[in-house]
């Protein structure tokens, strides 16, 4: 249709392509975060580590526009959604950075340890919130409510798969204290995952949101 | 809950043109109900069958009701003078007599015998109080209203009415012609006003509907296609038009 506001539908778009960067990014760290941990990549780690700043950066960028659109467009209806949601949904992926480096840091650490356990939960976990954070992507573009209540009913396999996890790394810790600190990271790790998990949650309702107006809480 | 108005499937013809399609709506004492649309889809004309300023509009036929507190307006033992004294109304340009503001505020009191002479000075001054213009005018009473500014006037047309006592106001554009500093202190005055009285408002800002109503009426062609909180007309519109129509994306 032609549009009254096409200045105004540029910057729109140009706001929803930097939250998928932002997302591409943030998607790639978590891989790369739990890849590092699992093949001791010490390089890889270091990336994840570095690459924060430009992730913190991508979020203070999308916060900007979206207040300087609010400030000049007045946005109302679904314009005003788009940007609410942009500026939640830039936090959440920011979070899910600072998860990804955590879960690097914590590759540094135990990069010269030998593993107390092989790591199979871990990357089954990583697996699993990866996929759910790129479908919750995918259904922000595509606006796509079938794949976002996907997405939050998926959380659920990821917070049992954590206290799978937890009462296993327990029982190493019990057994044998020299496991302590490892286990600890471990479970730190775990952790983490559920979170970034919980946040692709917080996207996937958001998209909801923003298509039908409707607020829902999955989790 | 009782209503303070009832619209029910009104129509309005200005000749064999159909102005308003079956409007039907009701309005909540003391809130404020924001009417938007664009231009000629019959806001005012709607606005004018609440107080019955159409009567005064040849060959205009109307259908449908409008109950006010329960009360056909359209009943044919309604005083149609002392039904436009309940419900006073606020045009876009302010239209204040060539007298003094003193005397602006007076005249409606006296008319409808309201008030004994000793009282005047106090409904004056109550009313402008009530309007918020009362200390930019206090010592100029008796000078006359042509030389207030354009918020000024408006502010003492609104104070006019109050001068009155009307339960409903009605509202066209009222800030249309005003600085934004004036347009504020409408607002905020409308927001005061309502603990005491129901109010209409036809707005073409939609920043304005949305910072001073409770509920938003969108019209499109002389039809309501949607009435709703006003949060919710503003967050989550069920209609596409309405939605075109408030993001300014209207063809
Ligand atoms: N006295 C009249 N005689 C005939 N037609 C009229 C009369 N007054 C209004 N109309 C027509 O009725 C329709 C609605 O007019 P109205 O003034 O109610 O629109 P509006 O929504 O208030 O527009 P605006 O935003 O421009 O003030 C228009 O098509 C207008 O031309
Ligand atoms: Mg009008």
């Amino acid at each position: 249709m032609v549009t009254t506001r096409q200045n105004y539908d540029n910057e729109l778009t140009k706001l929803k392509q930097d939250l998928l960067n932002m997302g591409t990014c943030v998607s790639r760290a978590i891989k790369d975060s739990v890849t590092s941990l699992a093949q001791k990549d010490i390089e890889l780690a270091r990336q994840v580590i570095d690459g924060d700043d430009i992730i913190d950066k991508m979020q203070v960028d999308i916060e900007e526009k979206c207040m300087v659109l609010i400030a000049r467009q007045q946005p109302m209806a679904r314009d005003l959604r788009v940007l609410g949601t942009g500026l939640k949904i830039t936090t959440d992926l920011e979070r899910m950075g600072d998860h990804a480096y955590d879960i690097a840091k914590i590759s540094l650490l135990i990069a010269n340890q030998q593993l107390i356990k092989p790591l199979i939960d871990i990357p089954r976990m990583a697996g699993l919130a990866q996929k759910m954070v790129n479908d919750s992507l995918e259904a922000y573009v595509n606006l796509d409510i079938a794949l976002a209540e996907q997405v939050c009913s998926a959380d659920d396999e990821v917070d049992s798969l954590y206290q799978q996890m937890l009462r296993e790394l327990l029982t190493y810790m019990m057994e044998d204290p020299r496991t302590i600190s490892q286990a600890t990271q471990l479970i730190f790790v775990a952790r983490y995952l559920e979170r970034i998990a919980d946040h692709a949650t917080n996207i996937a309702e958001w998209v909801i949101y923003l298509e039908t107006g409707e607020r829902v809480r999955m989790n | 809950m009782d209503y303070k108005i009832q619209v029910s499937k009104l129509k309005l013809y200005y000749g064999d043109v159909l102005a308003l399609k079956k409007i039907s709506l009701n309005v909540q004492p003391n809130s404020v109900l924001a009417l938007i649309g664009p231009s000629g889809c019959g806001k005012s004309t709607f606005l004018k069958t609440i107080n019955r300023m159409n009567d005064l509009v040849d060959g205009v036929k109307i259908e449908g009701e409008v109950l006010i507190d329960g009360d056909n307006i359209y009943h044919p033992n309604i005083d149609v003078v002392m039904l436009r004294k309940r419900i006073g109304m606020v045009f876009q340009r302010p239209n204040p007599f060539p007298k003094s503001i003193y005397e602006n505020i007076a005249y409606g009191p006296k008319i409808h015998g309201l008030v004994k002479k000793n009282e005047l000075d106090d409904v004056v001054e109550k009313s402008l109080r009530d309007a918020a213009l009362w200390d930019e005018v206090k010592d100029r009473l008796h000078t006359s209203a042509m030389g207030l500014s354009g918020g000024q006037q408006q502010r003492l047309c609104i104070a006019r009415l109050l001068a009155v006592e009307p339960d409903v106001l009605l509202m066209d554009e009222p800030c249309s012609a005003l600085d934004p500093i004036s347009t504020m202190k409408i607002e905020e005055l409308v927001t005061e006003l309502k603990s005491n009285y129901t109010i209409i408002m036809v707005t073409h800002n939609m920043q304005q509907a949305a910072r001073v109503s409770d509920y938003t009426a969108f019209f499109l062609n002389g039809e309501m296609v949607e009435y709703d909180e006003t949060d919710a007309i503003f967050t989550r519109p069920q209609d596409k038009r309405t939605e075109d129509y408030i993001t300014g994306r209207f063809g």
